[in-house]
């Protein structure tokens, strides 16, 4: 099992904790032009305008960003967690794809 | 309904998971490489729970300290100070907020921590069960409470748990202005009047031996701080960071021209550190238990507020459900 929706996490048998009624959300952020958009953590909201807002609110306090996205956390697949996961397996055995692969010589310039 | 954190995954194990005592091998081994674990990583029951809770009560205690000074918001003396103050207030609520958010990629729920705060299930720091008299506590708090609160925060930067260790790092760069504030504001007030200057040296008066509390129990009395370093959810020991509070604060009373209520305070050659007297205990165990001068009232604040907020979280809940149920209706 390579993947998982983080829902299969709840386990089964085990008492469903109380929930608010307010779905989480996770905040991701541009800090500045040219820059991707990083997670920054998660927010309880009605909808996603009301998480955007609040996300301007909770993360953007001090010019930390310049574009929000905010997602509902139950829409999130994510890989398993494990780095060392059969998922991954795929690229680590392929050395080539990496340029110190291949041994030129000293005297070849600019490569 | 809210699910968990994205992060979250408090089942921990997939069905094709490892055997325990290899999962138990790589979660030692992360931690002995000084790697942080992430949510979704295995780790063991102890160390979640400890998590959980050590995140909960950070969290509780920015959010119930938002009281203190928030007293004095209304009663700044400038426009000035009152800006600075609401957005401090404001602060502390966003650090609660991060601290749930860390507290939620665990598999903690929001409501039932709120809940365990307003019944008293989950502590808070004592430092904020004390009353806020005058104007100067609020320059005082700044430079005492938050300067011990940095202190606690820094090396947390560092801590084993990923999400933990960021949300510290955001707060240790805002903390840094609630301390400044502080301290300008006492400086201004040094400055002034006769009377100012008392009420400078009351609110240290008052505030020196609580803000000493806020690193715990002597290490001698601190059963579980062996285990937490073990796991590097914990940098130092209480005494340390107590030690090294009182080295940073002593050179910034006097600077000030105030006294820290303390006549054991001197410097020590030989140890190249400041003595200091001893800490009322008994005293820190009263409060924590929910005996201090304004536990009652800062609960009962607590709840009040989610009480009277329930309203509008029903509202907008109700307010989306009608708004996407219109939108699919359109579709």
């Amino acid at each position: 099992m390579t993947t998982s929706n983080h829902q299969d996490g709840d386990v089964a048998g085990a008492a469903a904790p109380p929930r608010s009624s307010w779905p989480l959300f996770e905040v991701f952020l541009r800090s500045k032009r040219g820059l991707n958009h990083v997670h920054v953590g998660s927010l309880h909201a009605a909808d996603a305008q009301m998480a955007l807002h609040h996300a301007r609110d909770l993360y953007t306090r001090r010019n930390e960003g310049v574009s929000i996205w905010v997602v509902k956390a139950a829409d999130i697949t994510a890989s398993s967690p494990d780095e060392k996961d059969p998922f991954f397996a795929p690229s680590g055995d392929k050395v080539y794809r990496h340029p110190t692969f291949y041994e030129i010589p000293d005297s070849i310039p600019h490569i | 309904m809210a699910g968990p954190s994205i992060e979250a995954d408090p089942s921990g194990a997939d069905a094709a998971a490892p055997p325990q005592g290899e999962l138990e091998r790589h979660f030692e081994e992360t931690i002995a490489r000084d790697r942080r674990i992430e949510p979704r990583d295995w780790m063991p029951d102890a160390y979640r729970k400890t998590m959980i809770r050590q995140i909960a009560q950070h969290a509780h205690s920015e959010i119930i300290g938002m009281q203190p000074e928030g007293n004095w918001v209304t009663r700044a003396p400038s426009l000035r100070r009152k800006a600075i103050l609401l957005a401090k207030v404001q602060d502390e609520a966003g650090h609660g907020l991060y601290l749930y958010s860390a507290a939620e990629t665990l598999g903690a729920d929001r409501e039932d921590l709120t809940t365990r705060l307003i019944t008293g299930a989950q502590k808070y720091s004592s430092i904020f069960n004390y009353p806020t008299l005058t104007f100067a506590d609020v320059g005082v708090i700044g430079w005492l409470v938050d300067g011990a609160a940095i202190c606690n925060q820094v090396p947390l930067c560092r801590s084993s748990y990923g999400p933990y260790a960021r949300a510290m790092i955001r707060i240790c760069k805002e903390e840094s202005f609630h301390q400044r504030q502080g301290y300008e504001l006492l400086l201004t007030m040094m400055a002034g009047t006769s009377a100012q200057r008392e009420m400078v040296q009351d609110a240290t008066n008052r505030w020196w031996w609580p803000s000493l509390m806020m690193f715990g129990p002597p290490d001698a009395q601190s059963p579980n701080t062996e285990q937490s370093m073990r796991w590097r959810i914990k940098r130092h020991t209480n005494d340390d960071l107590r030690q090294r509070f009182v080295d940073m604060t002593v050179p910034q009373a006097e600077a000030l021209g105030v006294t820290l209520p303390d006549p054991q305070l001197r410097w020590n050659d030989a140890r190249g550190h400041y003595d200091f007297g001893a800490v009322d205990w008994a005293e820190f165990k009263r409060v924590i238990s929910g005996n201090g001068p304004c536990n009652a009232q800062r609960i009962a604040h607590r709840q009040a507020a989610h009480e009277g907020g329930a309203w509008v979280r029903e509202a907008a809940a109700a307010h989306a459900a009608k708004r996407a149920a219109r939108s699919s209706e359109a579709a």
